[in-house]
């Protein structure tokens, strides 16, 4: 059961992701990022990270794509215009696609040893309280870091969008 | 295992019918308490007391003619509602009506599901709620839905942020994410609410709460982005029929959700304020039997033709109420359900109260509010209750 909601839900990620590229205009794109957002967090369930579900859906899918979908919406781009592809892109576009990935699949194969591969519901640190001792706890220096790091990109906004005092 | 999913079944077929009467009843309800306070009868003719004006209604836009004008981007106009409707409803499968209770043999508990991340889920649920009013007034085509559907989204996410910090807080005080033991955590007295609870009593959470739930779900003092008379109602004017019904159909459920939420968090969900054997188990039928008897003495001394039948039968209907409420097998489940949709209803009627009374906000004046006043209250709610629990434990 559980492999068989993995296979739908990564085929569903999988899918959106390629339609974020191939979509013209950039509000389907936006769209199928959500479907992939959404998609993840479904994976994080499957692995019995709940919280980390959780919030990826609060944070990625329900406030940094709305962000993405209101500056689409306000800045009224319009759809691509395709330029023509020279002939040596064309002709080695999607073999070199399959190489590449060919050669990730090959590293995954032989980097990670069959005991560590992915076990549905195994992970015991994915509950709320898990997550918030291990934030406090092993990794506390990353998060503060991270808050400062948020600060100086908040400072960064106000001073972009300050109107200039004349 | 086969109990198991035939007792779900019957549950999600009962809350979803229960659900969706209170959706349209509760429309009837807003006319009524709105035209009282505007000193005028309100729906009155279709049905006693109007209430065959939802019937009407639903009919009306079913029957409607469904027009998708020409110049809309057609998958996202069709997906808009849909999404709006799904979230909203979404949010009721992990809500707890009542304790556990047996039923021909079978245990089990008043609620859906309940998650461990039941909290998470509501407002996830919520936040993805935005999506069907952003894209409904994208793909409208139209000036008016776009700014409209634009302020909104940009007016849900920003009270977002307070609407978090004021669920925070007394969940530090509660110490669970899970909606059920949020419940069993506060049951005993009204001195174990969350709202009155020590070490910090939430009142200021509950108040930020309330402003940032009227918000959210786009309801006057908040209701620019659907004003009528300010934007040609805003993002869902190129919609008609079922689609503009499932919009309101999904704020009404948004209200029934925050509502709801507001309960379990600080009003105790389904416990009462004092303990049975003080007698708590007789409010209601107090409650239906003096609405019982004022609705007879009302029947017999009517000024309108009307009233002459409709109240007494009224009366009847509400002593009867009264009465099952007296019976002890009924007790265990009703009681509950009872105090649960008291204080649901409380919050709703405030909802309507507040619609009747205020004026709408402006735009400016609306995000102003909250980024400058609501976020550094909720902040600062959010660091002394944490203050308080670290001091006592």
């Amino acid at each position: 059961m559980d492999l068989i909601l993995f296979l739908i839900f990564g085929l569903i990620a999988l899918v959106c992701a390629i339609n974020v590229v191939l979509q013209t205009h950039p509000i389907s794109s936006a769209v199928s990022l959500i479907g992939v957002m959404g998609s993840l967090a479904i994976l994080y369930l499957l692995l019995g990270a709940e919280f980390i579900a959780a919030a990826q859906v609060i944070v990625y899918a329900g406030a940094v794509m709305v962000l993405f979908v209101f500056v689409i919406m306000l800045l009224n781009a319009g759809k691509e215009v395709h330029k023509g592809r020279s002939f040596m892109v064309q002709l080695l576009g999607v073999p070199l696609l399959i190489a590449l990935l060919g050669l990730l699949a090959f590293l995954a194969r032989h980097m990670y040893q069959p005991e560590t591969m992915v076990h549905f519901g195994g992970f015991q640190g994915g509950s709320a309280q898990a997550v918030g001792h291990a934030l406090f706890t092993t990794y506390l220096l990353p998060f503060e870091v991270t808050s400062i790091l948020i600060l100086i990109a908040i400072i960064g906004a106000v001073v972009l969008a300050r109107k200039e005092l004349d | 295992m086969d109990s198991f999913i035939i007792i779900s079944l019957i549950k999600t077929f009962v809350v979803f019918a229960v659900l969706m009467t209170t959706l349209a009843y509760l429309q009837w309800v807003e006319r009524k308490v709105i035209a009282h306070i505007q000193v005028r009868p309100g729906p009155y003719r279709v049905g006693p007391h109007g209430l065959l004006q939802p019937l009407a209604d639903v009919i009306k836009l079913i029957t409607k003619e469904d027009l998708i004008p020409p110049h809309v981007s057609k998958p996202l106009y069709l997906a808009a509602p849909f999404l709006a409707i799904t979230m909203s409803l979404l949010s009721i499968s992990v809500i707890p009506f009542g304790p556990e209770i047996t039923v021909a043999g079978h245990t089990t508990w008043m609620q859906l599901t309940d998650l461990n991340i039941g909290v998470l889920f509501v407002l996830a649920v919520s936040s993805m709620g935005v999506y069907g009013i952003a894209l409904a007034g994208w793909s409208s085509n139209n000036k008016y839905s776009l700014l409209g559907g634009l302020r909104s989204s940009a007016q849900m996410i920003s009270y977002e942020l307070p609407l978090s910090l004021a669920i925070a807080a007394p969940l530090l005080l509660s110490n669970t994410l899970s909606l059920r033991e949020l419940v069993q955590k506060q049951s005993g007295s009204i001195l174990h609410w969350n709202l009155l609870a020590m070490p910090f009593p939430q009142v200021i959470s509950f108040i930020i709460f309330l402003i940032a739930a009227f918000a959210e779900t786009n309801r006057v003092p908040f209701d620019l982005p659907e004003a009528e008379n300010e934007l040609v109602a805003g993002f869902h004017v190129e919609y008609s029929s079922m689609k503009f019904a499932s919009f309101f159909m999904a704020e009404y459920a948004n209200m029934i959700t925050v509502s709801c939420m507001a309960v379990l968090l600080f009003l105790g969900g389904w416990t009462a304020p004092w303990p049975a054997e003080y007698g708590s188990g007789f409010v209601p039928v107090v409650i239906f039997a003096v609405a019982g008897v004022i609705a007879l003495y009302h029947g017999l001394n009517a000024e309108r033709q009307r009233d002459k039948y409709t109240l007494p039968v009224f009366g009847l209907v509400f002593l009867i109420v009264a009465a099952v409420f007296l019976l002890p097998m009924v007790q265990s489940w009703l009681l509950p359900l009872f105090w649960f949709c008291a204080k649901t209803g409380t919050i709703l009627f405030t909802f309507m109260w507040v619609r009747g009374t205020l004026p709408r906000f402006r735009y400016d004046q609306l995000m102003s509010f909250t980024w400058k006043f609501l976020f550094p209250v909720a902040m600062a709610n959010l660091l002394i209750t944490s203050l308080a629990v670290a001091l006592v434990s």
